[in-house]
């Protein structure tokens, strides 16, 4: 599982990282973001490619694991 | 000195979708008094795209402000873009821009020629509005700004409120949406070209030529669609109207590219926060997919005209329209207020 920091980014940047990161062609990718925005839009992403996800919410953190 | 690497990295968000949220503004000014004037016929009570100030009985001055910071790389265009989103406000109150006064913020990284292209942009546009900039204002700040105060003029018993659509009366939307979704994308290159081009144009047309002819029909309500989205901005007319409005989303213009670009989750913050200010008040239809209701949320920059008519004059209205702005379309109706402000099938 392949984790990514995306604290203090804002859109687009988070999807620009996990797209940079998925191109490789990973199975599993666990990353952080601080916004509702970031966490809507990787999800997105994921989805869009195929992932399944889950995320977990902590003190505005959430982590979305991506899996597939 | 030369502008180091691209105007657009100079800023944190783009456009319009920099612009602070609906419910964050109404949060902030709740409560905030203010002196009314019996001669200020739109003021700040209301979300409207501009005030407007009665001088006689024949004239009244339509005042807005816009600016934002650079959605386009080219300082040219960010000036061209700019000045037509801000001088768009005036259009949609039924007005005619006339006098402008610059509005800039410069960074230390830009040189004297990107300022100037930035500068140039805005007056071309205004001399194409028929309007002049008079003079300006310019600070020193952590990421370039450009806009434009507008005054322009408007015939008193022909102003164009956001708040007087009528039951009965069909919506015509002017440019397509998707601004925000394509801009956001194009950060990570994965707009082609051509694309950006048709956007580009777009963004910097004037809704001189849309307000020229919806001043001919008895249209009763007007706004333009920016920072607050389709579904933001028909919200506060629905609202100020007391009506409900319908959407049609089979009928709603976008740029297509947008569409899967919104499915890859490049879609503007500013989209969300337009969700979080109208969403309770939208009723989405079952057939209306996620992505479509994303492109109804995002944020426009220098957007079209949204007006509202009855429908009889309508069809006749769009046939004008399409002869100089092809992608012009009804989008809805208006009806009695329903339970919902916003009903998007």
């Amino acid at each position: 599982m392949e984790k990514l920091d995306a604290r203090g980014l804002s859109c687009p940047e988070p999807v620009i990282m996990i797209r940079k990161a998925m191109l490789s062609g990973g199975t599993g990718y666990e990353m952080t973001v601080d916004n509702t925005a970031s966490k809507e839009n990787v999800t997105r992403y994921a989805q869009h490619e195929g992932y399944t996800v889950t995320v977990a919410e902590k003190d505005g953190e959430y982590t979305l694991t991506m899996t597939k | 000195m030369e502008t180091e690497g691209r105007l657009t990295r100079l800023a944190s968000c783009a456009g319009c979708g920099a612009k602070v949220g609906a419910g964050t503004l109404v949060r902030l000014l709740e409560g905030f008094q203010t002196r009314g004037d019996p001669r200020l016929i739109v003021g700040y009570d209301r979300s409207d795209d501009a005030c407007v100030y009665q001088i006689n009985e024949h004239t009244a001055l339509v005042q807005t402000t816009d600016f934002f910071p650079p959605i386009v790389d080219d300082p040219y265009l960010f000036g061209q873009i700019a000045a037509a989103n801000a001088l768009s406000d005036v259009y949609a109150m039924g007005g005619e821009p006339r006098l402008a006064l610059n509005i800039l913020c410069l960074t230390d990284q830009m040189d004297q020629k990107t300022v100037q292209e930035i500068l140039r942009g805005g007056y071309a546009k205004a001399y194409e509005a028929g309007a002049v900039i008079a003079g300006g204002h310019t600070i020193q700040g952590a990421e370039p700004i450009y806009g434009l105060a507008v005054t322009g003029f408007v015939h008193p018993d022909r102003v164009l409120t956001n708040a007087a659509a009528r039951p009965g009366d069909a919506l015509i939307l002017t440019k397509p949406l998707g601004v925000g979704i394509l801009t956001t994308a194009a950060k990570a290159d994965l707009v082609e070209q051509p694309v950006l081009e048709r956007l580009y144009a777009q963004m910097a047309a004037l809704n001189k030529t849309a307000r020229d002819i919806m001043v001919r029909y008895p249209v009763h309500s007007c706004t333009d669609v920016t920072g607050f989205a389709l579904l933001g901005h028909s919200y506060e007319m629905a609202q100020g109207s007391g009506c409900s409005i319908h959407l049609e989303a089979a009928k709603i213009p976008y740029h297509p590219e947008a569409y899967e670009l919104a499915e890859m989750g490049f879609i503007p913050a500013g989209a969300y926060r337009n969700r979080e200010y109208a969403g309770a008040e939208v009723k989405v239809g079952p057939a209306v997919t996620r992505a479509l209701e994303d492109i109804c949320y995002d944020p426009q920059t220098s957007g079209g005209l949204l007006m509202a008519l009855p429908e009889g004059a309508a069809e006749d209205c769009l046939a004008r329209l399409r002869e100089t702005i092809p992608q012009a379309a009804v989008v809805g109706r208006v009806t009695e207020r329903q339970a919902a402000a916003i009903y998007l099938d």
